[in-house]
């Protein structure tokens, strides 16, 4: 068997399309489901009322069952019950769904182990227990999981290779389409490995570079 | 009328009674010390003054109002009642300024540039006016001290409670925190102090508080206080921290 690249050239377009759709899932993953995590941590901090426990529901059903089965639920699940969605809202939807419960679930361990004394002297200033989390709580919690965070984000953008099983054009769904018309499995997937490797190595520098800013205060030293 | 008035506080934790009874009466101005061992329930009073701990029964009254039992919001108390911790606590991801800044700006609602003023006026004030960007992490324990104390400042409270704030530092950097708090008095800052510093309440405090089992054992003027004791407890305490 002898790889020939330029088998892929005619198709750089569904590739291109493919990079572009994979690309925009995740950005708009990353920050949504961060900031559903936010607000579902704030509220399971809060205590055990109806909302905490239907938030800790969510949480659970979701860490507990497979990606692909969300995905579908949404998918074809939502319209038997009337609720017509596309395949591009519904990839969206169970990306944010899946980020928003892994990471509130990071953060929680952040928020947990703020020290006593940094609430005190929050409730001591006068701060609300929103107040105190907005400003005291949340930054630092973040600075001490964000490794974990760094890597659920890219896992999110890895599996979202799933939602080519919906017809989303995604970059997988790019390369299926291209093999099943050159049937040049190998170099196909090749490229899209690669592509996937170098999105994964982009993306965790993306979030080193906002964290070196976000937690600058982390660096110690003289000022 | 005196500014702060405490009415027969209780406090216990499960079966552990704390607090047996404390009356107080503290004028404007006044700097007291709270001495004792620990366990003696010198914090767990002081934290009530605040309400970061919640008393059983009793009254505070500071300036004639009901300052406990939810009569204060807790950005009223926090304007009333300043205070300092052991262990500084300052906010680890906002530099000296914002730290300072924070209380005034959120709770208050006071505006940035005059918030700014503030914080520099009280950072001046504890000679740190030189460090306004650092991070506390970049700071000594005496530095980082001294913020906290602008910090607590910054919400223009009558009355600063101290709660045993050189314990944690280092010996050398005792002596700078003790005399921001000196000027303070001087400046007829209402002090209530936990503390360890028996020189400091005796050279600076106008009134000794000694508690001992939940209760005011012995009080008076520091001279006094220390040097002719009435109680047994006292003169042995006395006799352990010498």
């Amino acid at each position: 068997m002898t790889l020939d690249f330029s088998t892929l050239l005619p198709y750089t377009d569904e590739i291109l399309k493919g990079l572009m759709t994979t690309v925009w899932l995740t950005v708009v993953t990353t920050f949504v489901g961060i900031a559903l995590a936010i607000v579902v941590a704030y509220v399971r901090d809060g205590g055990r009322g109806i909302a905490s426990r239907l938030l800790g529901a969510y949480v659970e059903v979701t860490r507990n069952t497979p990606f692909i089965v969300q995905l579908f639920f949404l998918f074809f699940g939502l319209p038997a019950l009337g609720v017509p969605i596309s395949a591009t809202v519904a990839a969206l939807l169970a990306m944010v769904l899946n980020l928003g419960a892994y990471t509130a679930e990071i953060l929680r361990a952040g928020i947990d182990s703020t020290a006593r004394g940094q609430h005190e002297a929050a409730r001591a200033l006068g701060l609300s227990r929103l107040q105190s989390f907005r400003h005291v709580v949340l930054v630092p919690a973040f600075s001490r999981v964000y490794p974990s965070l760094i890597s659920q984000c890219i896992i999110v953008m890895l599996g979202s290779a799933v939602v080519s099983q919906i017809s989303v054009f995604d970059l997988t769904y790019a390369a299926n389409f291209i093999q099943s018309r050159n049937f040049r499995g190998f170099e196909v997937y090749l490229v899209v490995t690669l592509i996937y490797l170098l999105l994964a190595v982009g993306l965790r520098l993306a979030f080193e570079f906002v964290g070196r800013r976000l937690f600058a205060f982390l660096q110690g030293g003289s000022s | 009328m005196a500014l702060v008035a405490v009415n027969d506080l209780h406090k216990s934790f499960g079966d552990l009674e704390v607090l047996k009874g404390i009356d107080l009466e503290i004028e404007a101005g006044e700097v007291v010390s709270v001495i004792g061992r620990s366990g003696s329930g010198k914090s767990t009073f002081l934290r009530c003054l605040n309400q970061l701990e919640h008393h059983d029964w009793g009254t505070i009254h500071l300036a004639d109002q009901r300052l406990d039992g939810g009569a204060m919001s807790p950005g009223e108390l926090s304007q009333n009642v300043g205070m300092v911790f052991q262990s500084f606590n300052l906010f680890p991801h906002k530099t000296v300024i914002e730290n300072v800044m924070l209380a005034p700006v959120v709770v208050k609602q006071t505006p940035r540039a005059e918030a700014r003023q503030i914080a520099e006026q009280m950072l001046d004030k504890v000679g740190m006016l030189e460090k306004i960007d650092a991070y506390p992490a970049q700071l000594s324990g005496g530095q980082q001290q001294r913020v906290a104390i602008a910090r607590a400042l910054a919400m223009q409270p009558k009355v600063l409670l101290c709660d045993e704030v050189t314990s944690a530092l280092d010996p050398e950097l005792v002596g700078e925190v003790l005399h921001v708090l000196e000027s303070l008095a001087a400046e007829g800052m209402t002090l209530i102090l936990v503390t360890h510093e028996m020189k400091f309440a005796r050279d600076v405090s106008h009134r000794v508080v000694f508690m001992h089992h939940g209760h005011i054992h012995e009080a008076g003027d520091p001279q006094t206080l220390f040097t002719q004791p009435k109680t047994p407890e006292l003169s042995q305490f006395i006799a352990s921290i010498l």
